[in-house]
């Protein structure tokens, strides 16, 4: 017998960490989650192609020709999608996330596994849905054009990478603290209402720093969102057009690390509330 | 003999009222923590257990005496209040069987996805993947989504990959009343010989006529403390008495 093995403490886990130990495990969570949500219907994964290709469309058509918004942006529909993607992976990344916790209650409380498995699946699931909303986009920049640098292409991978960081942080935060309080869920929400708009995905950059001065336009560039959002802009819109638009100073060199660092200071943050609180999740549930 | 479970002094309180709502918490904050909110009670209190590896222990006791809570405190779901639980070897809690089954996917699926939930690797299940079929006695269900099983065959699956992840110590809570005469039978057989091969068990059943053909030793718990550790005939007919 294997006697060579130690006592140990059960239920104690490393973290995230644990989360690579157990991919194997990770692999399924998500292929169950991809499995569930297109069982029964015959395109299966092909509607997530289906959606955002209607989706750009209706951008290119409704946004950029009848209401005239290319007239003061290049390309209008081209900037407008590459920002929409990332929030919509952020949107869906952080409300599933929140929610995988108490979601997942019957076998939390049941069987021990490391818990920021669910988040974490989450996430991967999430990003798993961006990337044919990726791919529209790329097709779409094609056709107007694209001809990215090495960097903007290398600056859009650190872009997602910075909102992946964020949701999975946000997640193990919230996904914790909406097992004692299920307002939590509501203040989520609330939050993914705001973070639309709380980044230049619909308007522009400058009208921003116009208004608000350059004091408070910092803090507003803080926010790691808005970064990857116009490292997005950088990435994919800004090699479809004249190359005349205005982008914001250092993204490249100050704010694309800075979104990283945030992003990374909440993933630890996320990370120590969760395991401050994961020991009461099987009771609490 | 090495320990397999050592189990020294632990209290759990529950409260008795939860709540999930922050406005309900800010009153009973801003009240200065007064009221219902804050009403505990005992589940497990100053328990004691330690038991060796290739024992097989009953846990017995009327309902809401803290046998599940023990297990869940033994496999790691829970953690005490106060005092240690400490484990050798992997340990698989079967509190329920069937936990972590997801309706939508086949009995393959969920075979792969609760192997891996229960610990198993990816070449553990492939390797063992034929015997728990066999086991199972599903047979061409097997690729049929498990919400169109029967709660027997259900059960049957769920626990065929239980008994097929193979840790140090099995925890069981009432899972051994499953399926039909002939499948209990073989579950029942199948755990003996867990027993036999020197596996730890400990078992939670309100079969008093079947625990004493699995164990050997008995402990009694009410109201969250341990009343009586013995011979488990012993065990049984002061339960009986009761
Ligand atoms: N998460 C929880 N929050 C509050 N009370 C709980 C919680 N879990 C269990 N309890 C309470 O703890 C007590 C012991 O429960 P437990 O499930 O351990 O009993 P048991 O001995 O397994 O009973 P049974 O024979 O019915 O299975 C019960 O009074 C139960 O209501
Ligand atoms: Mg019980």
């Amino acid at each position: 017998m294997s006697s060579v093995e130690q006592l140990v403490r059960p239920g104690v886990g490393a973290g995230l960490a644990d989360t690579f130990r157990s991919r194997f495990l990770l692999k399924l969570l998500v292929r169950k989650e991809l499995k569930v949500r297109y069982r029964g219907s015959v395109l299966g994964l092909l509607w997530s192609y289906v959606k955002p290709g209607v989706q750009f469309l209706v951008f290119y058509l409704a946004l950029g020709v009848f209401l005239g918004l290319n007239k003061g942006t290049e390309n209008y529909a081209v900037y407008l999608f590459s920002g929409i993607i990332l929030i919509n992976f952020f949107s869906e990344a952080l409300g599933n996330a929140a929610r995988s916790i108490v979601g997942n209650g019957g076998l939390i409380k049941k069987i021990y596994l490391p818990r920021e498995l669910f988040p974490v699946a989450s996430v991967w699931v999430s990003g798993v849905h961006f990337f044919p909303q990726l791919v529209v986009l790329v097709v779409a920049c094609v056709f107007s054009g694209w001809h990215p640098s090495l960097l903007q292409l290398a600056a859009a991978v650190a872009g997602f990478v910075i909102v992946a960081l964020l949701a999975t942080g946000l997640g193990l935060f919230f996904g914790a603290v909406n097992v004692y309080f299920r307002d939590f869920e509501n203040i989520v929400d609330l939050l993914l209402m705001v973070v639309t708009w709380a980044s230049p995905v619909l308007y522009v950059w400058t009208m921003v720093r116009n208004t608000l001065g350059s004091a408070f336009f910092t803090v507003y560039q803080a926010n790691p969102i808005t970064i990857a959002v116009e490292i997005y802009h950088y990435a994919f819109w800004y090699p479809t057009t004249s190359g005349t638009a205005q982008l914001p100073p250092h993204l490249v060199e100050i704010w694309l690390p800075v979104g990283l660092a945030v992003s990374l200071a909440v993933v630890f943050i996320g990370q120590f509330t969760f395991r401050r609180l994961e020991g009461r999740f099987a009771q609490e549930l | 003999m090495a320990t397999a479970i050592e189990v020294r002094n632990i209290s759990k309180q529950f409260v008795l009222r939860h709540t999930r709502s922050l406005k309900e918490a800010l009153v009973w904050l801003l009240k200065g923590r007064r009221g219902d909110l804050s009403q505990k009670f005992f589940a497990l209190h100053d328990v004691s257990l330690t038991v060796e590896q290739g024992e097989s222990v009953a846990l017995l006791g009327f309902n809401g005496s803290g046998k599940s809570t023990l297990l869940k405190h033994i496999s790691g779901v829970m953690t005490p209040d106060s005092g240690t639980v400490r484990t050798r070897g992997r340990v698989a809690g079967l509190i329920e069987v069937g936990a972590g089954f997801h309706h939508d996917l086949t009995g393959r699926d969920n075979v792969y996805l609760n192997g891996a939930i229960l610990g198993m690797s990816e070449e553990q299940i492939n390797e063992r993947f034929d015997s728990i079929i066999e086991f199972s006695e599903i047979g061409e269900f097997i690729d049929t989504e498990v919400k169109f099983y029967s709660s027997g065959m259900y059960l049957r699956l769920a626990f065929s990959v239980a008994v097929h992840t193979d840790p140090e110590v099995f925890l069981v809570d009432e899972i051994l009343a499953v399926g039909d005469e002939p499948f209990q039978r073989k579950c029942i057989a199948k755990i003996k010989e867990l027993a036999a091969e020197g596996k730890t068990l400990v078992v939670v059943s309100h079969d008093l006529d079947l625990i004493p053909q699995i164990c050997e030793r008995g402990v009694l718990l009410e109201k969250g403390r341990v009343v009586l550790d013995g011979p488990v005939e012993e065990v049984v007919g002061e339960l009986r008495r009761r």
